[in-house]
């Protein structure tokens, strides 16, 4: 068994687990925080994909013991006050969600994603780095469109900050 | 239409807790004392059990209890069942094989459940179901559809002699073949529409909990329909009475069809649950999904096409052998029959069309409705022939079409169907100036030069939704009524709650059904609860597939808005002393028309809550509740135009342009109706260029995960056009004809149509991988 310590959306937080236990099912039985998903069982659907250390992760790809002592943060962890991130505000206006299962994983991954790009983003970069991550249910239309527009806006907004 | 009413483009009032980590699927379920559930499945695709070991799994660590089918048979519990007889074409009833929930005596495909392990948590339950030891005979297997109906192939169930379920037929065999016969063109094809895993993104889970206080059955469970589960399950898997049965499909992440069945896991963990005295609950991994989910599609069919010398389009003939698995699925049987040969006349004016079908048992994982059901296989099947003619008689794909398009209406087809509205043309000619198919010939050009194969195909779909009358179904061999349930409850603040037998697993009805009540009453949606999924909170419903939420669904809500109103405005007409003729409501109001006397909405509400000043007579509360039963199908219909482009070197196929001109009736909100559409359309675009479920001469299956079996990914697909030439649903009181499977069902044959126009080569089967391409290519070269 493995004694766990990290941080999660701020938190400390510890708990006992099987050595063999994933991250993502840490977070999802231990922690209770059930918005991180699994689809797969080969690090192929990225509904488990959170952030450790500010990067996005597939938290099925990792032991949770690997990841003790890290900063994680799950969907749960995204928004602020009660305020969408701009990133989940994008998906919900342009409609880049149907099922919402493999949605917490595609709004980690996107906000990932336009944190290395900022608002240079564009569309064949969005879907390439997509790849990680399968939606059956959008056609990944709206998810590309939310993505540029979030992009877009957080992006414009950094570099009026600059 | 109001901002929030029918036709706003209403963002989603669901998404706050998807997005936020707050949806509560199946898996997410937690309750006191629960256990976890692995199941031992079968390595082999047919054999017989000759003994089950669970000594030594029982033994490891966490293990509360291994129970096998013996068991399970020994307390009751029922077969599986297939609830659609079809009969042959000679009478006889469909020859159904027994499917226990737990293999007792012979496994029939790799996969198939033969018993349940219950541990503390999963891993200790996945190491002990490792742990039990079958001793299997293992028999000659058949995996294809056409061999398993030749001489001396295995025989999968002794209900059915040579593997053949049933042989059946629709239309007029005599007058199709004097139609060919006395052709001045046939066109001849053979085709094949590949074999598709449905892959909803959330694996199937169920938790089974027993209560044994109240002898009472709690079973949540990934279904788009758990009013007809709760139904089956009690009326023919014994598992409870319905008043000892409640059923809660909670956020559920994906159907496509794969989740309205009732499978051997929901009913084993209830089961499992009283025998062990612990909730059990039981989540997929996706191994298992692509092992056990029923797979879509597997037909192989050839068809002859007559015209006439002015390309007008005599008749049909159309011969089908579809694969049904291992066992029979629920609708196993109406998919490649009424939802498919109905289909055969597409948009065209056909005099005479025959169809035969004949399903058979393989040993593979059991084949039902997938995303459009039948109607993909009849669309596929008529538009490759279509742009196949085409060729064949040196016409434009377009020409041929309008000149063969219904153009009148209603128009009763030689396969039962009766088409109300449309306008066949219009979506046309919005498809090919969408795609600029004049400019088509300019942009092959340049292709050509940078040494690239560009084509461009269409397809114009038809399909038959808002499933569907129920006394039509009933005659035709259903099992069940195809109607709808809602109930409006008005609270006694004015806010309201819809009671839907509908389930959404992502089609928005949270926002959609609440645009309707808005529509009505001119509330907020936020004011607007739709309540849904749970056999306890409402009382009865058919569930979400085929098209059907908006078409039958809604409807039974308008029907009992209807009521709900007509009571409001008695009560407002008793408080403002006016005539009940002269009430309207506007803008949350109920108003004396042409004056300026009103009610707030909330006032009614309370009035008739409190009861103190009703009209004489009038039962307090305000409340009311309809059942719907359409009086027809509707009928979606449009045509998908695809724009390819062929690297000639490697086969690779790049889409450039993709088109869907769809006509959906009335819509209630156009951002979730092309959200439905670009789903479907990365669907079929899945089936056709990349998809295919592939099993092994042993009936091992080799596409068992996402690295083998190639699902769309979001740089596979291109960004689509889509746009909509409406003609109201004239049969139910919103207009509207249904939009979830129409990209499904349109696309595929656009894109091969597309594929083989760029290579010249007419000659290639679905998925067209680059190999393939590449292959058909160089064939024509």
């Amino acid at each position: 068994m493995a004694k766990i310590t990290m941080t999660v959306n701020g938190r400390q937080v510890s708990g006992t687990c099987d050595d063999r236990t994933l991250l993502v099912h840490f977070i999802r039985e231990n922690l209770g925080l059930t918005g991180t998903h699994v689809g797969c069982d080969t690090t192929q659907c990225g509904a488990c994909v959170v952030h450790i250390d500010g990067q996005s992760v597939k938290s099925c790809s990792i032991l949770a013991a690997q990841a003790a002592g890290s900063s994680v943060t799950t969907i749960e962890g995204l928004a602020s006050n009660g305020e969408l991130h701009p990133v989940q505000a994008a998906f919900k206006t342009h409609h880049g969600l149907q099922c919402g299962f493999c949605t917490p994983g595609m709004v980690m991954a996107a906000v990932d994603m336009i944190r290395r790009h900022g608002s240079s983003l564009d569309e064949a970069t969005v879907r390439t780095e997509l790849e990680g991550n399968i939606c059956r249910c959008t056609g990944y239309h709206n998810i590309v469109q939310a993505i540029l527009a979030a992009a877009a806006e957080t992006g414009g907004v950094r570099q009026a900050a600059e | 239409m109001g901002v929030e009413g029918i036709g706003a483009r209403v963002a989603r009032k669901e998404d706050k807790r998807f997005l936020t980590g707050k949806g509560r699927y199946t898996d997410d379920m937690v309750v006191p004392g629960m256990k976890y559930a692995a199941f031992v499945r079968s390595p082999h695709a047919h054999a017989t059990i000759r003994s089950i070991d669970v000594a030594s799994a029982k033994a490891m660590p966490g293990v509360i209890d291994v129970l096998d089918g013996k068991q399970l048979l020994a307390d009751g519990i029922g077969n599986l069942i297939c609830g659609w007889m079809i009969h042959s074409k000679d009478g006889s009833p469909m020859r159904m094989g027994a499917w226990r929930p737990l293999a007792d005596k012979t496994v029939r495909y790799v996969g198939d459940a033969v018993a349940i392990v219950v541990a503390d948590s999963v891993a200790e339950a996945r190491d002990a179901a490792e742990a039990v030891v079958i001793d299997y005979e293992t028999l000659p297997v058949v995996t294809d559809l056409v061999e398993a109906l030749g001489e001396g192939q295995p025989q999968i169930h002794p209900e059915a002699p040579g593997n053949l379920i049933f042989d059946w037929e629709i239309g007029d065999a005599g007058a199709t073949d004097q139609a060919i016969a006395a052709a001045a063109h046939v066109t001849e094809l053979k085709i094949v529409n590949n074999r598709l895993s449905p892959n909803a993104m959330e694996p199937r889970a169920t938790l089974g909990i027993y209560d044994a206080g109240d002898d009472h059955f709690t079973c949540y469970t990934t279904s788009q329909n758990p009013h007809l589960a709760r139904l089956v399950m009690s009326a023919f898997y014994n598992v409870a009475p319905e008043n000892k049965l409640r059923v809660i499909a909670p956020d559920v992440g994906g159907g496509f069809g794969s989740k309205i069945f009732i499978y051997p896991e929901e009913i084993v963990c209830l089961w499992a649950s009283k025998r062990t005295g612990v909730p059990v609950k039981w989540t997929a991994d996706r191994t298992e999904a692509f092992l056990t989910d029923a797979h879509g599609r597997d037909h192989v069919s050839t068809v002859k096409m007559a015209f006439d010398s002015s390309n007008r389009i005599t008749a049909l003939k159309v011969d089908t052998i579809a694969n049904l698995g291992a066992y029979m699925s629920l609708f196993s049987s109406c998919v490649p029959t009424y939802l498919y040969a109905t289909l055969l006349s597409g948009q065209y004016a056909i005099p005479a069309i025959h169809a035969n079908v004949r399903t058979v048992y393989t040993n593979t994982a059991p084949v039902d409705a997938y995303r459009g059901a039948g109607r993909p296989e009849a669309t596929y099947l008529l538009e490759r022939t279509m742009e196949t003619a085409a060729r064949e008689l040196g016409l434009s794909p377009a020409e041929l079409r309008r000149i063969n398009f219904i153009r009148s209406f209603p128009h009763q087809t030689p396969v039962i169907m009766n088409y109300d509205a449309g306008d066949y043309e219009a979506s046309l000619t919005a498809a090919m100036k969408t795609v600029d198919w004049d400019g088509f010939a300019a942009r092959k050009a340049e292709a050509e030069g940078r040494g690239m194969k560009r084509g461009i195909g269409m397809s114009c779909y038809i399909e038959a939704c808002g499933l569907a009358p129920s006394a039509a179904v009933g005659s035709l061999g259903a099992g069940v009524g195809l109607w709808e349930s809602a109930e409006v409850r008005v609270n006694a603040v004015g806010t309201i709650e819809v009671m839907t037998g509908s389930h959404s697993h992502g089609q928005g009805h949270e926002t959609t059904f609440a645009q309707v009540v808005a529509e009505r009453f001119g509330v907020p949606i936020d004011s607007v609860n739709i309540v849904h999924g749970d056999t306890d909170k409402v009382q009865m419903g058919m569930g979400t597939y085929g098209s059907r939420s908006g078409a039958v669904g809604m409807s039974a809500v308008f029907k009992a808005l209807d009521k709900v109103e007509a009571k409001a405005k008695k009560i407002a007409a008793h408080l403002m002393e006016a005539d009940e003729s002269d009430i309207v409501i506007e803008n949350g109001a109920l108003k004396v028309a042409g004056t300026d006397r009103e009610v707030p909405w909330s006032q009614v509400a309370l009035a008739s809550y409190t009861a103190h000043n009703l009209p004489p007579g009038m039962e307090p509360g305000l409340k009311e509740g309809a059942f719907y039963d359409p009086s027809n199908f509707t009928f979606p219909a449009g045509c998908y135009i695809c724009e390819v482009e062929v690297d000639p070197e490697t086969g690779q196929t790049k889409i450039v342009q993709f088109v869907a001109a769809d006509d959906f009736g009335n819509i209630i909100n156009p951002l979730i109706v092309e959200g439905q559409v670009h789903g479907g359309l990365a669907q079929g675009i899945g089936q056709a260029l990349l998809e295919g479920v592939h099993y092994d001469k042993s009936g091992q299956l080799l596409t068992a995960s996402y690295m083998d079996y190639a699902m769309p990914r979001a740089d596979d697909l291109p960004s689509f056009k889509v746009t909509t030439s409406n003609t109201p649903c004239p049969s139910n009181p919103l207009g509207v004809k249904g939009c979830g499977e129409a990209g499904a069902i349109g696309s595929p044959p656009a894109l091969i149509n597309a594929i083989t126009d760029a290579i010249g080569n007419n000659e290639l089967t679905m998925p067209a991988t680059p190999q393939k391409v590449w292959a058909a290519a160089r064939a024509i070269s």
